[in-house]
């Protein structure tokens, strides 16, 4: 038995350290990962990397990565992956601390003007632009903050087994023919719809911003919105894209009950061709090839067309970058770091394995997209004007549409069912808000 | 505890008396009684420590923090916080978006009243001796011990088209019953505010069936002898007795209409019609990046709690019941 006062003090210390215990582990910035690099940069000691990819850190694809990165470079000890399910919601929160890994994806939330607070310079815009292609969006005042992991084109994927049966063997190229060659897989018997929104998971309503600047083929089309009070027009860019989605729905071309569609069926639901189309980027084609094998339809259907708009009689698609890597701003293996993203975008194969464009200027193209590369133009948006790079993001914020949300997109399928307002209601009240951002901010 | 030190000693010589005896282990400990006092006092703090402790800095530093922000244009990562004075508090006020979410509340509010209907219905049968007494309770019970997230996915499946409900009212033959449960508009919220009831009635029920189950059983005796009829019983003995526990509920109704969350946002994530104040604030924090303006609607949650609360304790007095 302890004497009374040795216990009391006992007491008194084992409450101190919970609560110091407490704090450590909620403060704990990466005081844990003192190893630094060897001073003439080669790479060594552990490396902390978050991705989004959860799928692949679960079957292992990151394990077989890291393998090949320590051969490459033996000096490394370790390179700790964490996959992160809500990845936008986690690492904003982390950022408020130190410990964010060391090689991250810059979430979308992080404003042009705040990528210096948090992440590391990489070099100049030039000096990258040199090598990596896509680097504008992560860009401010001429230095470079991150570099995208694969290139994506923008479109819709379409099952072309059932486009096909419908008689439609080319692509529409104007919204009108869109709509009507929906009318016509819908006339020709498709199980659920022959355009599928996945209203209820939200955000491949946001997909359809991968038409954006393809519908004008305007690689200024951002920097002129942030110029106007009326980006809702009946040819805009953004008239078009939500125009489109209002009249399908209007129409009837879409799901009966938006709200209670399931993203991980809807890829089923593409392949045996219970569904005909779906607006998302490139990036999907993998996804849905498999999702049609593992449901004993074939791969093959799962086909890519760029966005129904010609203009000078071609077809255009933004390409741009994914997720860009970069490095944390308080990393203590910041050297290591660097080396993960070039060993990731040169040597991984991680852009082909995703059937997207290397990220690596003139690098491979992949075999699914080859063709279309061929008959469509590719632009690349200009990055924004000096001194205006939040300005989107600002009036965006402010106005309460929250463009890169999809509520709002909710919103309008909501009264494309319900007729509670009218395509040009919409848009007016759109144009209103957004004019009212655009007040507030300047 | 021990003895407290007698009021003639001077504190500080009892002190130093007490720290002595600690510092000699020889002392024997019958001798130690008096000057430990002092320290031995301070033991029940010792024990607070850790729970007090634990509660500042899960609860109230992340509270306060909170009613900072919502002083300011924070956007959740930004290093600079601009303060904004109350402007916050008035576009949450003001933005017809935001005082619309209210009018989704009375869904959840109204509902409350068919929930604790149905609960003191069950609770007042299952009082009497009915057949299968404790089956029926635990079935009544179970949904309230299921997690929230897993109830939104239950019935997100039972309500999807060609689902659960649609089977069971197509094998009734009631296919014209057959609605787009959340996908009308017109039916989605009362769908939800239908899931919280089945969720939420459970609680209700135990609540109220251990009021009545506290009523002295003589009351119910004489009151047989007096020739009353359960309805009787439940109208002149019953309700009045569980009143307090009803005035409860109410309260509970209330704060739990308006900060519903987990239901809707599993279900249909506030998407048509059917967001709610706790979904909107989230989305406000974490889509628009506006964490200033979604603390100043936590804060404004959390007064309207505390008003509706204060007014119960107002309106219905926490009083004694006495039947006699």
């Amino acid at each position: 038995m302890f004497p009374q006062k040795r216990r009391t003090r006992l007491m008194a210390f084992a409450a101190a350290g919970s609560l110091l215990a407490l704090t450590a582990a909620c403060s704990s910035g990466s005081g844990d990962s003192d190893d630094q690099a060897n001073d003439d940069g080669t790479p060594s000691g552990e490396i902390t990397v978050l991705t989004w990819r959860t799928d692949l850190v679960e079957d292992g694809t990151f394990d077989t990565y890291v393998e090949e990165f320590k051969a490459k470079y033996p000096e490394v000890t370790d390179v700790k992956v964490e996959g992160l399910t809500d990845y936008e919601g986690e690492v904003k929160t982390r950022m408020n601390t130190e410990n964010y890994g060391d090689v991250l994806a810059i979430p979308g939330s992080v404003t042009p003007d705040q990528l210096g607070d948090f992440f590391e310079p990489l070099g100049t815009q030039e000096e990258i632009g040199a090598e990596y292609q896509w680097i504008n969006d992560k860009s401010f005042e001429g230095q470079s903050y991150g570099i995208p992991v694969v290139g994506n084109v923008q479109g819709f994927v379409y099952n072309k087994r059932v486009w096909e049966e419908a008689g439609i063997t080319e692509f529409p190229d104007t919204p009108e023919a869109f709509l009507e060659a929906l009318q016509a897989i819908k006339d020709n018997g498709v199980e659920i719809a022959p355009l599928y929104t996945n209203y209820k998971d939200g955000w491949p309503l946001s997909q359809w911003d991968g038409w954006l600047g393809a519908v004008s083929a305007d690689p200024d089309w951002k920097n002129k919105i942030v110029e106007s009070d009326t980006p809702w027009t009946e040819d805009s860019d953004y008239g078009v894209v939500d125009g489109l989605i209002y009249d399908a729905v209007a129409q009837g071309l879409t799901e009966a009950d938006p709200t209670t569609t399931n993203w991980e069926e809807s890829k089923r639901l593409l392949g045996t061709g219970e569904v005909a189309t779906m607006v998302l980027g490139s990036w999907a084609i993998p996804q849905m090839a498999a999702a049609a094998e593992a449901a004993g339809a074939s791969g093959d259907d799962i086909a890519y067309a760029p966005t129904p708009v010609k203009v000078d009689g071609k077809f255009h698609s933004v390409a741009g970058g994914d997720y860009n890597l970069g490095i944390n701003v308080n990393s203590q293996n910041k050297a290591t770091a660097r080396a993960w993203i070039d060993w990731f975008n040169h040597e991984s194969g991680f852009s082909e394995s995703q059937a997207g464009l290397s990220p690596i200027i003139d690098g491979p193209v992949p075999a699914a997209l080859t063709s279309f590369v061929e008959e469509v133009e590719l632009i690349t948006l200009n990055p924004a004007p000096e001194g205006k790079e939040a300005l989107f993001a600002d009036i965006d914020t402010a106005s309460g549409i929250v463009t890169t949300d999809p509520k709002f997109r909710q919103k309008n399928i909501d009264d494309a069912r319900s007729g509670a307002r009218t395509k040009q209601q919409i848009f007016d009240d759109l144009n209103a808000q957004w004019a009212e951002g655009r007040a507030s901010v300047s | 505890m021990t003895t407290a030190p007698s009021g003639l000693d001077d504190p500080t010589t009892a002190a130093a008396q007490k720290s002595d005896a600690a510092r000699t282990p020889h002392k024997p400990r019958g001798g130690a009684g008096r000057g430990t006092a002092w320290y031995r006092r301070l033991t029940p703090y010792y024990f607070l420590l850790i729970p007090v402790g634990l509660l500042l800095l899960l609860t109230f530093v992340p509270v306060l923090n909170m009613f900072w922000y919502s002083a300011t244009d924070w956007d959740g990562l930004d290093k600079t916080k601009n303060i904004v004075g109350f402007d916050n508090y008035v576009e949450v006020f003001t933005d017809p978006d935001n005082v619309r979410v209210f009018y989704v509340s009375l869904y959840y509010f109204v509902a409350s009243f068919a929930q604790m209907a149905i609960a003191l219905y069950f609770a007042t049968i299952l009082s009497f001796n009915t057949r299968f007494r404790n089956l029926w309770k635990g079935i009544l019970f179970f949904p309230y011990l299921i997690n929230g997230v897993a109830i939104g996915l239950i019935f997100l499946n039972f309500l999807k088209p060609g689902g659960g409900i649609d089977t069971i009212l197509m094998a009734a033959g009631l296919e014209s019953l057959i609605q787009q449960w959340t996908g009308d508009p017109d039916v989605a919220n009362f769908s939800l505010a239908g899931v919280s009831v089945w969720r939420y009635m459970g609680l209700n029920f135990v609540m109220f069936l251990g009021a009545i189950q506290s009523i002295n059983s003589q009351v119910y005796e004489a009151s047989e002898l007096d020739g009353a009829n359960r309805w009787h019983q439940f109208r002149y003995i019953i309700l009045p007795s569980i009143r307090p526990i009803i005035g409860l509920s109410l309260i509970l109704a209330i704060s739990g209409a308006l900060s519903v969350f987990e239901v809707p946002f599993v279900m249909t994530g506030g998407a048509n019609g059917t967001e709610t104040f706790v979904i909107r604030t989230v989305w406000m924090a974490f889509n628009r990046n506006m964490v200033g303006l979604a603390s100043a609607m936590a804060v404004v949650l959390l007064l309207i709690v505390l008003i509706v609360t204060w007014i119960q304790r107002r309106v219905i007095p926490d009083e004694e019941v006495d039947l006699t």
